[in-house]
């Protein structure tokens, strides 16, 4: 079966897998800009994921596509936040709010789940990079984990940009991209959505002198 | 001109330039005229819509029938009588020193890029760009909704973005996984996500797919609608938002989100056999009604118990289009409409006795009758309205909606019934002694704009007692679209 499988589908399972072991060490990461740095390597492997498709391919949309993950995820928004935790001075470990080996457990269920929903579909594409959707599946529910478990404002950031990434991945194994002008606008949506959140964060700050999310309780229904 | 081009460049165009002349003195009438001229463009479009019939416009990326045709009108409506109620509101405000003239200046400028959106959003024949346009709505409302800078709106905005940022990216892998069912039936090319396209074809999409992309979509687009348990981020951006906000966040935006899944259903119905998708949502519409319902009574901050109200009447409409059907879309269609006139209208009147009062507690809101009789009869009559009381609108649209689910789907009557009992005693029972009863409040500096609450309530109260014959042949026009 697996001398069926042609090689630049190999290479892009590889990269889908380090993808999803990359979510797996930004859930176990305990630092900040450890975790960004984490992001910005899980942009490039997505970035070349997508090259590899587009070469095999010769769909021309894939190239723009990679390009795009390279300056938005690997080079524009790492720089962003890098700028941001320097700026606002945010130090030390990131809280989780139930301890690591849990989260990583609660992780590995959930890649289980996300298996089991994609398998039906993945075996009705025809693209060669369809055995990836189960893990980019994955990895959108692994970022929503991180979201979940964690205190800081920059980490649930990185966690919201991470599952960008697994929907993107989910878009280029399911169909080689989507089309030009939708992936633009979707980057365009993501850019500003971090330049606003990083004017957030600055009035965040200057409320609560932290950027810890345990002091945003109070909005309750009694 | 064309008057869909003049309709997304107005607000475009006005909401750059209010940036960067959004401090000047008659900086307020711009954002008024800009709100007038998309209206009228809107008006002109709706005109041209219902007498030459659906057109395309960008070559196929956008494309106007009679369904968003009407919700364009109602949105530039709203549009328009929320940005001549701001005018002396943000004054006020202004005045109470709870706003600086930066903060004014995003207000303005953010306000006609949300309404720009939010078009573009109900315009669009991509289901690509609808994404895009939905997500671009949530991020022109963030700094609105913490435009205060105090801790709860911070935490407000917060919720907001993270709750809605998590919602619409479940949304965009639905849209994924319907690009993937269209593209094997399409083919790749950039035709696959154009509704129009999607419509023709609607019968030949895997229904295993479509079922999942219908889900994401619906949980996706349903946390911007109020659907529960994905709610908890409206009430609070409701209470600290500023009241223009909360009234075409609550009146409008919930809306074009419900508007989203209305096209998503269209697909989903025509692929999966079994009305899987109307039975989806009626169940999140039932269940919805009822956690509303509930939580109403246990509110104290009466921005945040209409915020309630409002995502009751979500769970009201998306049940109405579950049952599906030209009887209940059409009272779908009707209800919305409803809604939103008398939902903004209620924050028009809130937002002025809250600025009386300098409170939104409610128990320290009282007599505004005697403060203001025009004000307190806003809020008593809108109140009444949107409970349900004849002879509004509301009370059509709730009587068509109740009516066709006894006799289709009667195990949902009880539901209905205790749900929208529930929050009538709870509401009423609140509103009551705030328009009634004594108190000592002082006159605002600047007169409040009352032109539009009662306009909305005249508009609601005219189509509880007689519909034009043009527009219900146009919202049965939209509710045939529906299936």
């Amino acid at each position: 079966m697996n001398s069926a499988i042609p090689f630049s589908a190999q290479l892009i399972n590889l990269f889908a897998a380090v993808i999803l072991l990359l979510a797996f060490a930004m859930l176990a990461q305990r630092r900040v800009l450890a975790l960004i740095n984490l992001f910005a390597l899980q942009g490039l492997t997505l970035c070349l994921a997508t090259l590899v498709a587009a070469v095999t391919t010769g769909q021309s949309h894939l190239y723009y596509s990679a390009g795009l993950t390279l300056t938005l995820k690997v080079l524009v928004l790492p720089w962003i936040l890098h700028r941001l935790v320097r700026k606002l001075n945010v130090k030390g470990e990131v809280e989780a709010l139930i301890n690591i080996p849990t989260t990583m457990l609660a992780g590995i269920v959930l890649v289980m789940i996300a298996f089991n929903v994609a398998l039906p579909i993945s075996e009705l594409s025809h693209t060669i990079t369809r055995g990836t959707l189960g893990i980019a599946l994955a990895v959108v529910m692994l970022a929503f984990l991180m979201m979940i478990t964690r205190q800081k404002a920059i980490t649930q950031v990185v966690g919201f940009l991470s599952m960008e990434n697994g929907l993107f991945l989910a878009a280029t194994s399911a169909t080689y991209g989507m089309p030009m002008v939708v992936e633009l606008g979707i980057a365009l949506d993501v850019l500003v959505g971090v330049i606003i959140l990083g004017v957030f964060f600055f009035q965040i700050r200057d409320q609560f002198d932290s950027l810890d999310i345990h002091h945003m309780e109070r909005l309750k229904d009694n | 001109m064309d008057f869909f081009v003049l309709m997304l460049a107005i607000p475009l165009v006005s909401g750059a330039l209010l940036t960067v002349v959004g401090e000047r003195a008659w900086a307020p009438n711009l954002n008024i005229i800009a709100s007038l001229g998309t209206f009228l463009a809107a008006v002109g479009l709706t005109v041209e819509i219902v007498a030459n019939g659906p057109r395309f416009a960008f070559g196929e990326q956008f494309f106007i029938d009679s369904l968003n045709v009407f919700f364009v009108a109602l949105t530039a409506f709203v549009g328009l009588t929320t940005s001549i109620f701001s005018g002396p509101y943000m004054k006020n405000e202004a005045e109470h020193g709870r706003l600086t003239m930066p903060r004014l200046r995003l207000y303005k400028s953010m306000y006609q890029l949300f309404m720009f959106t939010m078009l573009a959003a109900l315009t669009t024949n991509n289901l690509g760009i609808l994404w895009v346009a939905m997500e671009a709505a949530t991020l022109t409302t963030v700094l609105l909704v913490s435009l205060y800078r105090t801790p709860a709106s911070l935490e407000a905005a917060w919720k907001y973005f993270i709750l809605c940022g998590v919602g619409i990216a479940q949304a965009l892998f639905g849209t994924i996984l319907l690009y993937f069912a269209a593209e094997r039936v399409l083919g790749e090319s950039g035709n696959a996500l154009l509704w129009t396209h999607l419509i023709d074809v609607k019968g030949q999409l895997e229904p295993n797919i479509m079922a999942l992309s219908f889900i994401f979509l619906l949980v996706g687009y349903g946390t911007k609608v109020g659907l529960a348990p994905l709610h908890n981020w409206l009430p609070d951006a409701h209470a600290e938002g500023p009241t223009p906000v909360s009234a075409v966040l609550s009146g409008l935006l919930l809306n074009v989100a419900l508007y989203a899944i209305l096209r998503c259903k269209v697909l989903a119905d025509g692929a999966i056999p079994g009305a899987f998708a109307g039975k989806l949502m009626m169940g999140f519409g039932l269940f919805t009604l009822l956690v509303a319902a509930f939580f109403l009574s246990r509110q104290k901050d009466v921005k945040r118990m209409f915020a309630y109200s409002s995502i009751e009447h979500m769970g009201l409409i998306t049940f109405a289009f579950g049952m599906g059907g030209p009887v209940a879309n059409f009272a779908g269609l009707l209800h919305m409409t409803m809604h939103s006139l008398t939902k903004s209208a209620i924050f028009f009147a809130v937002g002025h006795a809250t600025q009386k009062t300098g409170t939104q507690l409610m128990e320290n809101i009282r007599g505004l009758i005697r403060i203001n009789p025009l004000i307190g009869w806003g809020l008593m009559l809108g109140t009444l309205a949107i409970l349900g009381m004849p002879p509004f609108g509301v009370f059509a649209s709730e009587f068509m909606i109740l009516t066709h689910a006894m006799k289709h789907y009667p195990w949902a009557t009880p539901v209905l019934l205790l749900g929208l009992g529930v929050a009538f005693a709870a509401i009423f029972g609140k509103v009551q002694p705030m328009v009634f009863g004594e108190t000592e409040a002082k006159r605002l500096p600047h007169a409040p704009a009352i032109t539009p609450v009662f306009l909305h309530l005249g508009i609601v109260l005219m189509l509880g007692l007689y519909i034009p014959p043009y527009l219900t042949r146009w919202f049965h026009e939209a509710a045939r679209m529906l299936g």
